[in-house]
């Protein structure tokens, strides 16, 4: 196989980023939701559908 | 996190942003990327071709294998950037929360992509076009001024100001992106003569059989990891806005708890002074 370096560096890269802000968001998501009670968690209900920016 | 009890319980299998959907969609992307490996290693072949007058082996030789991570990356920074700008739209006519929140966890992505579409193709360039970088090539910096752009529109929803203000700004460098966008894909035509980068690959049918399959097969896995993503990008742009306000809630039922107290010891001491005179 020719050009190893470059496709360890490439594909390397990609791994690397893509698993760093995959594990970030994660984590963000888990130290947020202990902060928010459960019922809130989740964007489910017609009402919060109908919520516009702004509203108090 | 939920635990074993509560799912028996509730008969939910929700965690802080994971749920059945995305759990069952991240168990098909680590099957899939172990599927794509194997086509891009080990089942493809590389691009070696003859050269008819000379009879030398020609091609991007094993090269060849990083646009199964170039072009799927590329591809992804476009469709978050067009999500993101449609979510921009909806929030300029609608002022809704929704697209807001999905414009923002979109552009994140697209900013991710768009940082690997340069990282990876500059490591492909140097084997291929003998250089990493050339401040001059149109689709380079077309690029990189995509990728400023989106982590200008990320800094944007992070400014001070009221959330109206804050989300019509960020919406307005959201339509931006997708304008930016359609520019980088098309600069290979408009200015074919001032970029190193080659045309489109699938519509110029440079490539076939195996390889295309494999590199179509890239970009359906993207495209998979990209809606991944932006699902649980989505639930904790949702949560940071539900901390936001519940912090907000909680601070002043703090500060009116106080207040109350403080009116209850003013009160004790007038009632006291009172007593006294």
């Amino acid at each position: 196989m020719t050009h190893v370096g470059y496709l360890v560096a490439g594909w390397g890269s990609a791994f690397l980023i893509i698993g760093i802000y995959t594990w970030v968001l994660i984590q963000r998501g888990n130290r947020l939701a202990k902060r928010v009670p459960v019922e809130k968690q989740r964007w489910m209900s017609a009402r919060d559908e109908a919520e516009r920016i702004g509203d108090a | 996190m939920t635990t074993t009890q509560e799912v028996v319980e509730t008969g939910r299998f929700d965690t802080a942003t994971g749920s059945r959907t995305t759990r069952m969609l991240g168990w098909a992307l680590i099957v899939g990327l172990i599927v794509l490996l194997w086509l891009a290693f080990v089942a493809t072949d590389p691009d070696i071709r003859i050269d008819a007058a000379s009879g030398d082996e020609i091609g991007q030789f094993d090269a060849v294998r990083l646009i199964y991570v170039h072009v799927p990356m590329a591809i992804v920074a476009y469709t978050a950037f067009t999500v993101t700008a449609i979510g921009s739209v909806m929030v300029l006519l609608r002022r809704s929360v929704w697209w807001d929140l999905v414009a923002g966890a979109s552009a994140e992505i697209g900013a991710v992509a768009s940082a690997l579409t340069l990282i990876t193709g500059s490591i492909w360039g140097r084997p291929i076009w003998n250089t990493y970088w050339r401040w001059d090539d149109v689709r380079l910096m077309t690029t990189l001024v995509l990728f400023m752009l989106a982590l200008g529109y990320l800094a944007v929803r992070r400014l001070e100001g009221s959330a109206e203000s804050r989300a019509r700004r960020a919406a307005i460098v959201g339509i931006l992106l997708v304008i930016n966008s359609i520019i980088v894909n098309r600069s290979v035509e408009w200015w074919a003569s001032q970029t190193l980068h080659q045309q489109s690959t699938i519509t110029d049918a440079a490539i076939e059989d195996l390889t295309l399959f494999t590199f179509m097969y890239a970009i359906v896995f993207g495209l998979a990891g990209y809606v991944w993503l932006l699902i649980k990008g989505f639930r904790v742009a949702w949560l940071e806005r539900q901390n936001e306000r519940f912090g907000l809630v909680e601070a002043l039922e703090q500060r009116r708890a106080e207040a109350e107290r403080t009116d209850a010891v003013n009160a004790a001491v007038d009632t006291g002074t009172g007593d006294q005179s």
